[in-house]
């Protein structure tokens, strides 16, 4: 709309989605920081109390909360890193190679990030019980060692950084598609790599409906799994749930509090290029 | 983005002058500049045709068997399964659930989400910290948010029904109505998505020419009307694309209304006491991890697909149609 001047009723509505956008996490601290107790009292709870360290003490004894912390970040690193890897190496060819078929193989790899894949897991489970992946976490890695988001993201990233010349005067001198990608392609490209990094973190760091199925919530455990599992006692205890919450969301807090401007610029770019 | 290029990096690299390149590894570099591309390509295919495209084919062919997800094909039923399902009146509680829960998430999210949009467009102080603030939500964890939202929607001692006390407003027992239980997850999918398809909104939004908006005012139109038939036909692919995706993975839920559910993870959770929030991709779990019958699962597997596949292209014709009326 016209850039007129913002008045002070549009501040303090937005300050109003902000405080809803927040409150959840704000709450989830506060019953964390609470005996269970005071969920029973007449006013909610909305400041901290002294019982965090207690909570999450017995988080980490109903669950594994170490070994499902450990997992979740092996599992969210390796698929970060290839992620960003296998995406950069994609999304450059796609956007400075030339070779056979390229337009029309782009427009498969983002036809498929309209495929409801999640479907499938009935076969993926019967795969993985094949390959003998049960309970391991290669079977929650592999399946999305390579996104078409990364693909898609990095071939912008490689459009608009990676200098055509370059690459010519690379190819002219005789270097190998890989060593101009490596010398030419990858530096050009490292501040988007890295963002696409943290998100592909975050997402697998998030990831729910899979390992659920796949992994063995006793011995395997993702955090998210682990979060489903706290949630399961016989009676529903609060306080060790939202403790479970809490230490689950600090990471992607964490690395969203550092890298909001280039995760908002990252999404607001892709949606008017996408 | 408003990042550094390392621009000058590169042409040092650039600059280093390259190895061994001899003309008796002309044909090498033939065969490389042939054959490179679609090796570094071909990573993302071969992961997608294995882990993606054949378990969803294949769900198809398990669907005409009886088969058991432990034990293994217990032969050729044809359309058995299929029969079955049209008349497992579970089936269909489940797909009321599903269109009901897809509609209420959806539609109000994204007409939020436009709003919200127009909002951030005006011009406004501190809009890093506005846009970082609405995006917040989306990367929150779903299986967290599902736990807090349990919390708030609690029966006795839930913030909602607190809320609705203080304007005299009788407590609710969210789990055990349809329709509540039905507003419940839907607000945490809207909570989840609303601010990242503002983003999306807004930024198709900026594209649009400032002078469209100058001329209409001009001829003294409203900022109502221009937003309706200048901002909204203007952004009418982005729209497109919300609709097809939210349209995607709206009617897949499953974390959103699984941990609703309390006797979720005790393993004897159907989405409510009585299905009450049960989805298709609930009950393909309930049917598939559950009770083992992978064949009757696939079935709501492959008919939850020719739901969606309907539902997208519906959607598209439709809000193609009407964003274009303006």
């Amino acid at each position: 709309m016209t850039r007129t001047k913002a008045g002070p009723l549009l501040y303090g509505f937005l300050v109003a989605v902000l405080a809803a956008s927040v409150f959840p996490l704000y709450y989830s601290f506060i019953v964390a920081s609470k005996d269970n107790s005071v969920l029973g009292e007449k006013l909610p709870p909305l400041v901290p109390g002294g019982n965090l360290v207690e909570n999450v003490t017995r988080v980490f004894d109903t669950v594994d909360f170490w070994l499902a912390m450990q997992n979740s970040f092996i599992v969210a690193s390796t698929v970060a890193i290839s992620n960003v890897v296998l995406g950069t190496l994609a999304g450059f060819a796609f956007a400075r190679l030339r070779f056979k078929g390229r337009d029309s193989l782009f427009l498969v790899v983002l036809g498929t990030a309209m495929v409801p894949t999640q479907l499938g897991v009935i076969p993926l489970y019967m795969l993985m019980s094949d390959l003998d992946w049960y309970g391991t976490l290669q079977a929650v890695i592999v399946p999305v060692l390579i996104g078409s988001f990364a693909v898609f993201w990095m071939r912008q990233a490689c459009e608009e950084t990676v200098p055509h010349e370059l690459i010519e005067a690379a190819r002219v001198d005789g270097c190998s598609v890989l060593r101009t990608f490596w010398h030419v392609g990858f530096p050009a490209v490292r501040p988007q790599a890295a963002v696409l990094g943290m998100f592909t973190f975050m997402t697998s760091w998030n990831d729910f409906f899979w390992p659920l199925i796949v992994l063995d919530p006793n011995d395997s455990p993702t955090v998210q799994v682990a979060l489903s599992t706290l949630a399961s006692g016989y009676y529903t205890d609060y306080s060790l749930m939202l403790a479970g919450a809490s230490l689950a969301v600090l990471p992607v807090i964490a690395i969203f509090v550092l890298l909001s401007r280039q995760i908002v610029g990252g999404i607001m770019q892709g949606a008017v290029k996408g | 983005m408003t990042l550094t290029r390392p621009e000058t990096e590169a042409a040092r690299a650039a600059s280093v002058p390259p190895s061994s390149n001899e003309p008796r590894r002309l044909g090498l570099s033939r065969w490389d500049a042939r054959y490179t591309p679609y090796l570094i390509i071909a990573p993302f295919f071969l992961v997608f045709a294995v882990f993606g495209l054949y378990p969803l084919l294949y769900t198809a062919w398990v669907s005409l068997h009886d088969w058991q997800l432990i034990d293994g094909d217990q032969g050729f039923v044809g359309l058995e399964n299929y029969s079955r399902l049209f008349g497992d009146p579970n089936f269909w509680n489940a797909l009321f659930n599903t269109i009901s829960l897809f509609v209420l998430s959806t539609v109000p999210q994204l007409l939020a989400a436009l709003g919200l949009a127009a909002l951030l467009d005006r011009g406004l102080r501190g809009r890093a910290f506005w846009r970082a603030g609405v995006l917040l939500p989306n990367v929150i964890s779903v299986a967290a948010v599902a736990l807090v939202f349990a919390q708030f929607y609690g029966r006795d001692f839930g913030i909602v029904n607190y809320l609705l006390g203080l304007v005299g407003i009788d407590p609710v027992d969210w789990r055990a109505e349809t329709w509540a239980s039905h507003l419940a997850v839907s607000s945490m999918v809207m909570w989840r998505w609303t601010g990242y398809n503002a983003l999306l909104y807004l930024a198709a939004m900026q594209s649009v020419p400032r002078d469209m908006y100058e001329s209409a005012t001009l001829d003294g139109a409203s900022r109502w009307r221009m937003f309706w038939s200048i901002t909204v036909p203007s952004i009418r692919p982005t729209i497109l694309f919300t609709v097809v995706t939210s349209t995607i993975g709206g009617l897949q839920l499953f974390a959103e209304p699984a941990l609703f559910d309390p006797g979720f993870a005790a393993n004897n959770s159907t989405g409510g006491s009585d299905r009450q929030f049960q989805t298709l991709v609930l009950y393909m779990y309930e049917k598939g991890f559950r009770l083992f019958d992978a064949g009757y699962a696939a079935t709501v597997a492959w008919m939850l697909f020719l739901v969606v596949l309907v539902v997208a292209v519906i959607n598209f014709t439709l809000t193609r149609r009407i964003a274009s009326k303006g």
